[in-house]
């Protein structure tokens, strides 16, 4: 494997029955890189994550995750991974610090560490006063900036974001993108699926799916020019209208 | 055809001491006013946590209000329930469709709820249910979103109700589907129909007549998307050029910089009158920024949402 490539997919297709839901993808993801897995609903964006992540068996092509060959090391990909999901990412029931010892417990960091790098992270996202408080008494945007902060805990080489910002209010989304660039700068690839076309100028690479392929990836300005486009909600109109399958 | 007066409903828990609900936070007798007519797309705007589901479960005659009154057509949403669900198409957020059921089984259950059935109506519907209808043996956990999208406004519609309410319609639908389902309800608008509809997409809110921009269970404006534009008070520039990420560091440094919030790819700022384009355009090439525009811009819906939500606090 090349030494900065992080995600290495090739070939990669999974079927269901006779319906081809990711058909024969192949790129590669950067270390550091902030790469946005963009499609329209249905078309295989989750599977293809899902498969990468260790959640969903291919049915054939290959894929290395962090070094490791999701065919046969997926319990090793989920120790080097953070994952956070729109629906479910956080325990509402448990308070503030009780989510963060737990993940990392997860993870099988040490006590101590866990610990040190707990009221560092209170410290910077200054949440010292909600630390006995219940996740589910938080405002979302503090819940979303808590649920990113925990997936990036154990410090992960690659974290999976899926639709991070969904429903989330237009000042903290911008600040949960500030959280990611951060992320990326202290050398954590992100691999991100969002709505938001503005969010899309945010990655560095951008790859389009339709109908289970990538029909297009390269880097928002780059896709702009390609398809004589004026913003990437343009691009996006401008592939999707290609899909033939609902 | 709606009209919601001083509505209030809390659901502050004293244990959290966090604030939850509608019309409660700082005007406690008042509550929250609303009135749309008939005819009209009124979009509620706001984020997760603003209140929207609140409000709309109110008017859907699923929640009781604390106080305050709400009426649909001559109906009230306490005594007259019964009256106001015959007249109501609803689509929930979530788990308005029965997914182990076939998209023709959900349509012919929610037909025989209301009493009717689909062929009686297949007319009023068939311009969004003929797009799904190739797919009418399929089981609707097997749709894909913007399927199940069309298939849940169906089952509202089959009732032909005179007034629609879509909470969250378009939430995790991607772009193209989102502008399809808009197409739909300016068709369903040219019938007549009232249409109430939120959601947290900010571009969204041009698609609708009138829209109220809701945060924290208040109402901080309610006008034509066009109105509060143009209410719009602070000087706003978008700067692009290379490098924009460390740049929105460096511009929030500058002085008599107020706001600056990335925007796709420029960023939009507000800032003191005083300030020209070339006294900012020459500090973020003393930074070393190249290829720096600046340019005087009309504000979204967005920045006029963040307008607002910055006075506020």
């Amino acid at each position: 494997m090349e030494d900065n490539i992080i995600v290495k997919v090739s070939g990669l297709t999974k079927k269901f029955g006779n319906f081809t839901a990711v058909d024969n993808i192949t790129f590669n993801v950067k270390e550091g890189e902030i790469f946005g897995f963009l499609g329209a609903n249905g078309a295989g964006k989750t599977t293809a994550m899902q498969m990468l992540i260790g959640l969903n068996k291919q049915t054939s092509g290959e894929a290395f995750v962090a070094g490791y060959d999701i065919r046969h090391e997926s319990e090793k990909i989920k120790k080097n991974i953070g994952y956070m999901s729109q629906r479910f990412s956080l325990y509402e029931d448990l308070k503030v610090w009780e989510n963060i010892r737990l993940f990392a417990g997860i993870y099988g960091m040490k006590d101590k560490e866990i610990a040190e790098k707990t009221d560092q992270l209170l410290s910077r996202l200054d949440f010292e006063d909600e630390r006995n408080t219940l996740v589910k008494s938080l405002p979302l945007g503090w819940k979303q900036k808590l649920a990113f902060s925990v997936a990036i805990f154990h410090s992960p080489k690659v974290v999976f974001l899926d639709e991070p910002t969904g429903g989330v209010d237009p000042a903290t989304r911008r600040q949960f993108w500030e959280m990611i660039y951060q992320a990326a700068e202290d050398n954590i690839t992100v691999f991100a699926t969002t709505h938001y076309m503005d969010e899309a100028e945010y990655c560095d690479r951008v790859s389009i799916m339709v109908d289970g392929r990538i029909d297009a990836l390269d880097t928002p300005t780059n896709l702009k020019a390609q398809f004589e486009a004026k913003d990437m909600d343009e691009v996006f109109r401008k592939l999707a209208r290609k899909a033939t399958r609902d | 055809m709606i009209e919601v007066k001083n509505l209030r409903k809390n659901y502050h828990s004293p244990k959290s001491g966090k604030y939850a609900g509608i019309g409660t936070k700082d005007n406690l007798e008042k509550g929250i006013s609303l009135s749309v007519p008939k005819g009209e797309v009124f979009g509620v705007i706001g984020p997760d946590g603003a209140g929207k589901t609140t409000l709309f479960r109110i008017l859907a005659t699923l929640l009781l209000a604390d106080s305050g009154e709400a009426r649909l057509s001559k109906w009230n949403v306490v005594d007259d329930y019964k009256e106001i669900r015959k007249i109501i198409g609803y689509m929930p957020g979530r788990f308005s469709l029965y997914m182990d059921m076939s998209v023709e089984e959900n349509l012919e259950f929610f037909a025989t709820v209301f009493d009717t059935t689909i062929e009686e109506n297949y007319e009023f519907i068939k311009d969004i249910y003929q797009q799904i209808e190739p797919f009418k043996k399929r089981r609707a956990g097997a749709l894909s979103g913007g399927m199940k999208q069309k298939l849940a406004l169906s089952c509202a519609l089959i009732h032909q109700p005179e007034v629609l309410i879509l909470d969250e319609p378009t939430t995790g639908v991607d772009p193209v589907s989102r502008k399809e389902f808009w197409d739909m309800l300016s068709k369903l608008k040219e019938g007549g129909m009232t249409i109430l509809v939120s959601t947290a997409y900010m571009d969204e809110a041009t698609r609708c007549d009138r829209i109220a921009l809701m945060r924290e269970g208040e109402f901080i404006a309610i006008d034509t998307p066009a109105n509060i534009i143009a209410d719009y008070k602070q000087t706003l520039w978008s700067v692009k050029g290379d490098n924009l990420s460390s740049m929105l560091a460096d511009i929030r440094d500058f002085p008599q910089v107020q706001t600056s919030f990335a925007f796709g790819d420029e960023h939009h700022i507000t800032v003191d009158q005083n300030l020209t384009k070339s006294e900012l355009s020459n500090y973020l090439s003393d930074k070393g920024y190249a290829n720096v525009s600046i340019d005087d811009i009309t504000p979204t819906v967005e920045d006029c949402f963040l307008a607002l939500t910055n006075e506020e606090n």
